[in-house]
């Protein structure tokens, strides 16, 4: 039991890593980019095709593989993402729902139905395991997922707090209008965010990739699993979503010791019950938050 | 810096805001616009600051066209807006309101020291959170915002909105230094007294037009009241 | 102050929108004596685009009228064709139980609209798909149903094949004139209005009465209905059921596809982009994968260039409106060009 306890909660830095850039972009841009699981898959491959067509180690293959999705990530705003919310709040919605449909097949008509792992290439990392006082082993992958994630969270936090591009950040995701009128350039910080959102996928697409197996259309569970630690922890807060992916890490954890089944449904069962006791709890919500975005820590 | 609209019109949705609107303001005047609600003023003065999109006419700043120019960059050329209703971004502190100033990146004497020397009442205030502030305070972040740009043309919308007569004194007081240093500055004020007191020259608007223009020692307070009003044109009317 | 010159009238209807009544009611006839004439492949696939048109008309009750754009929908679908299977199951009829698990999924989507008519904008679009996937494992957990295996309609096969095909066709055709004529009465009728104030403003709207929550919920149940009507005629036409296919999200994309192409937010831009979306899988539907890319392709196309879908744009430039949802101020004839209003504008309009 106390094992599932500290699996979930490892799992949970996994989420926390996958639910950062979905949050961010949302709290920042108020855009849910329905994309966001397939392109952490797209990165998921080009690290593989690095790995097995060039025997790059995938920590290296990341040099390459992020700044390719900041650069994809700026794209995406500048030329898509701006010109579609100009239409309307849920306009974006439709255009990264199509996006992910032209990723997904796009990736299965080159790569094909076989799943992938960067597994094989990361040497023991991925079986390696920590020996815990009590007889608890957990896996080094897992730790490092983990401490990724804070690590990835904090430099956020760190940066919305401290840089004068964090801080327009943060003006933009609180009034817009009024940011221009201050002299920011909202469309080219909305795209360095972007960005920067698309690197956070390219990190937790690396990690999905190693911890377990992918393939064309592994995006789908994880914009759900994002959306769901997003959500459960309130997201709009930097730290929330650390929070909301570990609770759903837990529950999937925990759902799991009661059935094969429960792993997801356990998480899909707290997602919903966050959401119900919302209905009682004014101010816990996703767009609630918002207001509090990135609150400095006193 | 010299400001010049010419022609300019201005949208408000269906109703047209500003209609035909023509003047300028030479280097380190004190434009004061004054005029009913709903005369267009703050619509002007977004239309200058590129907030608001024209619909005809023209901007410019040092015969430079800026019509086109958005906000933000117009901030770098040396516009800056103090809104009205301070449009603070209230999660952020003092300071970190008064850092975003500086994104235009523009050269001058502004600084963080110098804002909280023109507004004494701030410095304590300096790390709380905007959305804490009185509204004189807001106030002066919101100036201080504004001058942390650098600007060679401040726009000033209806300081004294729902401030106490004594602290809307002490925004004036401050603002003195700057209207005598040479600053240009166009100020939108409900207060007639007030307005004809600080600015060099008067603009009344009603209903969009510019139906009164000249300089305040030329002008008395009743003729721009009756101006205000539209009481001038009722009297020529059938 | 302007006033109302003498012999200003209020309408609903013109010339264009009666025409189109008259010829909607032709069609209409001459499709239910169509499986008289054609042959079986054809009656399929005329079975086929009714069930389109009945998505794509749902959806865009859903998300052109109430603004809630959901990515789950085909959680409706797969329940009205698991439901379906139950009935059957259970002894009932398998033509009864089509209808009867349309209303059970209705019934269904009643309280869950309580738990997710609160959420909004991305936040509602991801929570339905959210809401699709654990319906999913759920069905998938019925012994009944075998996991991914699935299961088949069995009772159906007591009928022959052509009464099947026949019957099938007739009820499709009724449920999707049924879905397009109530969906016609309410956008007529004062809820209608409450949709075109919600749209425009829901604050505005509710501060005048409008039960903003109420009206969602209609459109959220009727949508759930529908689609679910859609699901189980799915079901009747294929006979299996495997929950992957009945769940798949891209029965969204479908959707979404037909509304974004037909025009969002058009009565007759869904009917349109049903149509569109049929041709293309006629000719297209085979290429697999690439097929899938083109639809995502054409889907984001549209989105940026073209957000009002086709008859979104020939609304806007021509004014045509075939169906008389809106009202018209009808001036005396040496007026200006009158002002109209209409229930058929964008989703979301900036302030």
């Amino acid at each position: 039991m106390l094992n599932s306890i500290i699996q979930g909660i490892l799992l949970g830095g996994y989420y926390a890593l996958i639910a950062s850039g979905l949050s961010f972009m949302f709290s920042v841009m108020r855009i849910i980019n329905l994309a966001h699981g397939s392109l952490a898959v797209v990165a998921a491959y080009a690290l593989w095709v690095l790995a097995e067509k060039f025997g790059i180690h995938p920590f290296l293959g990341l040099l390459i593989v992020l700044p390719a999705m900041g650069l994809i990530g700026w794209a995406l705003q500048r030329f898509v993402l701006e010109r579609s919310i100009r239409s309307g709040a849920l306009l974006p919605i439709l255009t990264t729902f199509g996006l992910a449909i032209v990723i997904d097949n796009l990736l299965f008509e080159q790569f094909g139905a076989d799943t992938r792992s960067l597994a094989p290439y990361i040497g023991s990392l991925s079986y390696d395991a920590f020996e815990l006082p009590g007889g608890f082993y957990v896996g080094q992958l897992a730790v490092l997922t983990f401490a990724v994630a804070v690590v990835m969270l904090g430099g956020l936090q760190a940066m919305l707090s401290f840089t004068p591009l964090g801080r327009a950040i943060r003006a933009i995701a609180e009034d817009p209008d009024t940011a221009g009128l201050v002299g920011i350039n909202a469309s080219r910080v909305n795209a360095l965010a972007t960005g920067l959102a698309m690197i956070t996928v390219g990190v937790a697409g690396a990690f999905l990739a190693m911890r377990a197996t992918f393939d064309a259309y592994a995006g789908a569970p994880q914009l759900l699993f994002a959306f769901e630690a997003a959500v459960i922890g309130g997201a709009g807060s930097v730290w929330g979503t650390l929070i909301g992916g570990i609770v759903l890490g837990l529950a999937q954890a925990l759902g799991a010791q009661i059935a094969p089944q429960g792993f997801l449904i356990g998480g899909h069962a707290v997602f919903l019950a966050v959401l119900f006791a919302r209905l009682f709890i004014p101010g816990l919500g996703f767009s609630a938050r918002v207001r509090s975005l990135f609150r400095r820590s006193t | 810096m010299t400001l010049l609209v010419e022609a300019l019109d201005v949208r408000h949705g269906q109703l047209q805001a500003v209609r035909d609107v023509t003047f300028s303001v030479a280097k380190g005047e004190t434009v004061a616009l004054v005029g009913a609600n709903g005369a267009g003023k703050t619509t002007l003065l977004r239309a200058i600051a590129g907030a608001h999109p024209s619909k005809g006419g023209r901007v410019l700043l040092d015969d430079q066209d800026i019509t086109h120019v958005p906000a933000h960059r117009r901030v770098g050329m040396g516009v800056a807006l103090v809104p009205e209703g301070r449009r603070l971004f209230a999660q952020m502190t003092v300071e970190e309101n008064l850092l975003l100033g500086r994104f235009a990146g523009r050269a001058g004497d502004w600084t963080v020291e110098r804002v909280m020397a023109a507004f004494p009442n701030l410095e304590k205030r300096l790390h709380a959170k905007a959305g804490t502030l009185s509204g004189g305070e807001q106030q002066a972040t919101a100036i201080g915002r504004a001058l942390m740009s650098n600007p060679d043309v401040l726009l000033l919308d209806e300081v004294s909105l729902g401030l106490s007569p004594l602290v809307v004194d002490r925004v004036y007081a401050s603002l003195e230094g700057l209207m005598e240093g040479g600053t240009t500055i166009v100020l939108v004020e409900q207060d007639l007294t007030r307005a004809m007191a600080v600015a060099d020259r008067v603009l009344c608007m009603l209903e969009g037009r510019i139906v009164l223009a000249g300089p305040t020692s030329e002008l008395t307070r009743d003729q721009v009241t009756e101006a205000y009003f539209g009481l001038h044109r009722q009297q020529g009317a059938a | 102050m302007t006033t109302l010159k003498q012999g200003t009238r209020v309408e609903r209807w013109t010339p264009a929108s009666r025409l189109a009544i008259g010829v909607v009611m032709i069609v209409a006839a001459g499709l239910a004596l169509a499986p008289a004439f054609l042959g079986a492949g054809a009656v399929d696939r005329l079975t086929t685009l009714f069930i389109y048109v009945m998505l794509a008309a749902m959806w865009n009750a859903l998300a052109g009228f109430g603004g809630l754009v959901s990515v789950g929908q085909q959680v409706f679908f797969g329940l009205g064709a698991y439901f379906a299977i139950r009935l059957a199951d259970a002894g009932i009829n398998p033509y009864l139980s089509l209808p009867i698990s349309a209303l059970i999924v209705g019934a269904i989507s009643l309280p869950l609209s309580v738990l997710m008519l609160r959420l909004r904008g991305g936040e509602f679009a991801i929570g339905m798909w959210v809401i699709s996937a654990l319906t999913h494992m759920l069905v998938n957990l019925d012994t009944l149903v075998q996991g991914e295996t699935g299961t088949s309609l069995i009772s159906l096969n007591a009928y022959a094949m052509e009464d099947r095909r026949a019957f099938i066709y007739w009820l499709a055709l009724a449920s999707m004139l049924a879905l397009l004529g109530m969906l016609f009465v309410l956008l007529r009728s004062r809820v209608g209005a409450a949709i075109q104030a919600i749209r425009d403003s829901e604050e505005a709207a509710a501060s005048l009465g409008v039960r903003v929550v109420g009206t969602k919920r209609l459109l959220f149940v009727l949508a759930a209905v529908g689609v679910g009507m859609a699901g189980a005629l799915w079901l009747a036409t294929a006979v299996t059921f495997q929950p992957k296919t009945y769940f798949s999200v891209q029965w969204t994309a479908y959707m979404i596809f037909m509304v974004l192409v037909g025009g969002i937010g058009t009565f007759e831009g869904a009917i349109l982009g049903a149509v569109i979306f049929f041709l293309i899988e006629t000719w297209f539907g085979g290429t697999g994968v690439w097929y899938l890319v083109g639809l995502g392709v054409v889907a984001v196309l549209f989105s940026l260039l073209l957000p009002k879908g086709i008859w979104g744009e020939i609304e806007r430039r021509w004014g045509l409106r075939l169906l008389p949802v809106g009202y018209r101020v009808v001036l005396p004839p040496d007026a200006g060009p009158a002002p109209s209003s209409s229930t058929n504008t964008k989703p979301d309009r900036e302030a």
